[in-house]
Formats: C-alpha cells, structure tokens, sequence
C-alpha cells in the first residue's frame, strides 16, 4: 500500500487574504514574531498495490494539475510513503 | 430564443435567471441539470450563481468536472454566447473557458451589497445596449469575488478589450478592478455580479435588464462582431 500526501499552496506571487487575516490575529494574541505565514491544503491518497510507483508517480502529477491544484494561483509538493505489509 | 440555465447541487440563483429571462424578458427557458450531457436547441447559456458542491476543494473546482461540462465547451467553441454570474464565473475559470482565477476576497468577509461598474466596453454581445463608460448598479454576493490573473494574462485582456466591466471602488481586491470579462473570441462572459437579481426597479434597480436584452439583441441581429 502507498500513501501520498499532496501538498498545494499558493504561489510566492499570490497574496493569500486568508493567511493575512490569521497573521493579523496572531499578531493581535502576542505571537509578533511570525514573519510569513501560509495556509495550504494536504490531501491524502491511499493507493491499492494495483499501480507500480512510476505509474503512482504519473497518476499524482495527473491529479494535481487536473483538479487538486489550481495552476494560476497554486503550486503544488507531494511525498510518497510505502507501507509495507499494510495491504 | 431559448436560454439554457444550468444547475448543479448547490446553484442558487438558477431560478433568479429563470424568472428574468421568461417573466422579465417574455423568452424561453429551461433548467438544465448539471448531469445531462447536451445543450441542443439552446442559443444561449447561462450559468448561475451559487455555492456549485458546497464551494469543496475551490469555488467551481468540482462542478467543473459535471457531466454537462463537455456540451458547454463544444456549445462556447461553437460561438454561441455563454454567461457565467458569481459561481458560474468561477466555475468557466477553473473549467478554462475563462483566464485566471477567483480567490478570496481581500476584506476578510463575505460581501453582500450592491455595487457601482462602469461598463468599459460595449462592444460585445453582453453589453451591446449599454453606453460605453456607463456606471451602472448591480448587486454583489460573493467571498471569493477576487479576480486574479497574471501581469502577461491581464495584457492580453486590455489588448483585446476583453474587459468588459470594472468595479467603481473595487470591492474585493481584484486585480485592474476587473468585474467581467470575455474570453478572447468574445462570446464567453464571467462577471461576479448579479444582472439577474436587477431587472426591475422595485428589485432596487433594473440595470441587469440590458445585459440580457444585449444577449437577445446579438443573437437575433448578429450585430456585434466577435474580436477575432
């Protein structure tokens, strides 16, 4: 079994009115010193042993550019964890 | 004439555009559920306002990918006029018939008031019937109402006037003000404020009406060129 974790956040460029609006309110609680904050999403893909890891590989580009991540404002990371004898 | 609404679990504002057209306007005009898979016998689309599956993942980022996406594409490819208000725009970005992107807005709150445009171009099939550099009233509604895209992208939408309305005291934080705008051939409109929810005064304003008699005019006369 292979679990991916799928990382999208927004671009460098992008201001992120969300992530600013939390700053502000830490700043407000005493937390002064956070110099950037970022709030992305995590998704968690299990795959069956069916695919081979390229083929995972392939599978998760594919998704991520089709429908987790929004490529005019996001990027996105992921990273793949081999359970084994989990399946 | 006969007009397409579209609706996907969590439209809205479907029956808004429904009354507008047929009550209002005296056309035709039917629901089209997200999942059938033709757009035959429509001359135009509309696609309404909402929250299109709760607004999961990203505003139109599922109802993107709904049965009736690939009739929409081939029906905006084949030159016919398409509007996309509030969650229909976001939804014709992320399906690509439209550049760039909706995010948050700036102000952290949902914004639910009406709101002054200037009409920056009235040469398109959307706006035919308004006078060019006309401030107009429509209500707003939305929380990611903030239109981005990319210097490079944001070029290419003044050099081919596809701009079609800014905001007067931009709301949300979109970028060039930008309320509306067509895709390059001109016969796809996303814009985040509601025409249908002003077609008449005792709404608070009528100022939606032109928009879709812009539409009726286009189609019957084909007067407005497309910017090819």
């Amino acid at each position: 079994m292979t679990v991916v974790k799928v990382f999208v956040n927004y671009k460098e460029s992008i201001l992120n009115p969300e992530a600013q609006a939390i700053q502000q309110a830490l700043g407000r609680l005493g937390y002064e010193n956070i110099t950037q904050l970022k709030v992305g999403k995590t998704f968690e893909l299990t795959f069956s042993d069916e695919l081979t890891r390229a083929e995972i590989v392939q599978e998760v580009n594919e998704i991520s550019d089709r429908m987790l991540a929004n490529y005019n404002m996001e990027n996105y990371t992921y990273e793949i964890i081999e359970l084994e004898g989990m399946s | 004439m006969k007009f397409a609404i579209l609706a996907f679990p969590a439209s809205n504002c479907e029956l808004d555009a429904y009354y507008a057209i047929t009550d209002i306007l005296c056309e035709e005009a039917a629901l089209v559920s997200y999942d059938s898979d033709s757009l035959i016998d429509f001359d135009a689309v509309i696609v309404p306002g909402g929250f299109s599956y709760g607004d999961y993942l990203r505003s139109g980022a599922i109802a993107r990918f709904a049965p009736i996406i690939p009739a929409l594409r081939e029906f905006a490819n084949s030159g016919k006029p398409v509007i996309g208000i509030c969650n229909g725009f976001q939804i014709l970005t992320e399906a690509g018939l439209l550049p760039g992107a909706l995010q948050k807005n700036t102000v952290a709150q949902f914004i639910c008031r009406d709101q002054q445009l200037i009409v920056t171009n009235n040469q398109s099939p959307f706006s035919n019937l308004y006078d060019e550099g006309a401030i107009i009233t429509l209500p707003i509604a939305h929380g990611d109402g903030n239109y981005y895209c990319d210097t490079q992208t944001l070029k290419s939408l003044e050099a081919n006037n596809q701009i079609i309305f800014r905001y007067h005291n931009n709301p949300n934080g979109s970028v060039s003000d930008i309320a509306g705008i067509t895709n390059q051939k001109g016969n796809v409109l996303g814009m985040m404020p509601h025409p249908e929810r002003a077609v008449e005064k005792i709404l608070g304003s009528d100022d939606g009406r032109q928009l879709f008699t812009s539409i009726i005019n286009f189609i019957k006369t084909g007067e407005v060129a497309f910017h090819e």
